[in-house]
């Protein structure tokens, strides 16, 4: 369980988040929405720490995934990120082989067994869902994929290193309807062995996939709860306002 | 399959059991009625609720489903299906508790006559019920179109039923009351198969996206 308790942060002296209170449950998926610069996309990466890598940035309060705080002093970030992976809105696979593309964090970690990272990336292939479209074809090049194809690559390569936690900033925007599709139909399939997070501008979306959504606006927390409350019976006007498109 | 499919998988499977029920309902009046059984008439009283319940159910699915998954084309069209053809159901059902409270009060005194017309009544619109929910889970426009050109014989089988037992209440006026209440129920046998033809209606328009109700389709 990810728990999230009076979670603040700071883009220097502005405040981008104000007083997060939320528990994420294992092993469903959780979506967040908002209009743009609502603090979701920060708070995503305030999860796995990636927002560490802006300069100025600071956290305050407590993200802590099964019981540990991750912005504690102690915790690795390298290992944390390993814990929790995340797949961007753009695909970005390395400029290298299929095979490649996921055996990269195996060895990375210490992986050198060939045996056992050929199994690996079968089995992340096949969870992310791609892999029979690129079996017979594991050298040629990540970036003669497709867009959805590249982007179910980045899943299994995220899969890979084997977290717990997945986290997904947009990853289906940039994708046609049947590679969206493919992508949810994924996000649903993956739900059973892990926890995902995913923020969406999709609305429809965050309906299909999610099983619990988060809607934020302006740095808050307006309202989160089990995804058929916010499409059918939101408690908050602004919800309901933001869902039916009054505003955003 | 996709998520989605088993969603509407399952909705489907929901109306199925929601029409096994009502079929049920339907048979069992029918018994009541013609063995003069009160038991059985008391059965379908009793069963009446869950097809309620069944009801409620199904609504709150298919609202779930439009919320969650934005269903298009004939996706769409199979929910709205669906939430048109729940509530026909559960009137059928109703009319078949109505069937029982008569043959619950007509079992109380003896028989006014053999029944002739009503049990082919009955047995036209428990068929066309049955074949309106095949016609629904086949999507077949063509088995639907058959159903509903049923209902012309049915409305004859009515009218002529209501004829021979207005000439047992002209006859003696103690027949009234057991004569009316006969009436009654070829009325209810007549107003499943309006039900069973509203469903065929909708089946039409799921499998061709074409509304033939409330028009005559060789205009």
């Amino acid at each position: 369980m990810i728990d999230v308790r009076n979670f603040n942060f700071f883009y220097g002296e502005h405040q981008v988040l104000h007083g997060i209170n939320l528990e994420i449950p294992d092993r469903q998926v959780t979506a967040l929405i908002g209009p743009s610069g609502c603090g979701k996309s920060t708070f995503l990466r305030s999860i796995n720490r990636m927002n560490d890598i802006i300069p100025g940035t600071r956290g305050e309060g407590l993200i802590a995934i099964n019981g540990e705080n991750v912005y504690a002093p102690s915790v690795d970030v390298v290992s944390l990120r390993r814990r929790v992976g995340m797949v961007f809105q753009k695909s970005n696979p390395f400029p290298k082989s299929i095979y490649e593309n996921v055996a990269y964090g195996l060895r990375i970690g210490g992986m050198t067994d060939k045996r056992r990272i050929d199994a690996t990336v079968e089995r992340s292939l096949r969870r992310a869902a791609i892999w029979d479209e690129v079996k017979d074809r594991l050298n040629s090049s990540a970036l003669a994929l497709s867009g959805g194809q590249q982007q179910r690559l980045c899943i299994a390569r995220a899969l890979a290193v084997d977290p717990d936690i997945l986290l997904m900033d947009e990853p289906a925007s940039a994708l046609d309807p049947i590679a969206t599709q493919k992508i949810e139909e994924l996000v649903y399939e993956l739900k059973s062995n892990y926890t995902i997070v995913i923020v969406t501008h999709n609305m429809q979306q965050a309906a299909r996939v999610s099983d619990r959504t988060a809607f934020f606006m302006l740095g808050k927390l307006v309202e989160y709860d089990v995804t058929k409350t916010i499409f059918m019976t939101p408690k908050e006007k602004l919800t309901e306002d933001y869902i039916t498109g009054r505003f955003g | 399959m996709r998520h989605f499919d088993r969603e509407i998988e399952h909705l489907k499977q929901l109306l199925l059991r929601m029409g096994a029920m009502v079929e049920d309902a339907i048979n069992e009046s029918i018994r009541a009625l013609l063995e003069r059984d009160t038991d059985a008439a008391q059965r379908v009283l009793d069963s009446d609720n869950a097809i309620d319940q069944m009801e409620l159910e199904i609504d709150q699915h298919t609202i779930t489903l439009i919320a969650m998954m934005q269903p298009a084309a004939v996706d769409l069209r199979f929910v709205a299906a669906a939430m048109k053809i729940t509530p026909e159901l559960e009137r059928v059902a109703d009319l078949a508790v109505d069937v029982c409270e008569r043959a619950i009060e007509l079992n109380r005194e003896p028989p006014l006559k053999p029944l002739l017309d009503i049990p082919r009544l009955a047995r036209i619109a428990q068929d066309m019920v049955r074949q309106s929910l095949d016609a629904f889970v086949r999507r077949d426009a063509a088995l639907a179109r058959e159903v509903i050109a049923r209902d012309d014989e049915v409305d004859l089988l009515t009218e002529q039923s209501f004829r021979e037992l207005l000439t047992y209440m002209l006859e003696d006026s103690r027949n009234i009351s057991r004569a009316i209440r006969l009436t009654f129920i070829g009325k209810y046998f007549e107003r499943m198969a309006d039900g069973a033809t509203n469903i065929c209606e909708m089946v039409v328009y799921l499998a061709e996206g074409k509304v033939i109700k409330h028009q005559h389709e060789s205009d």
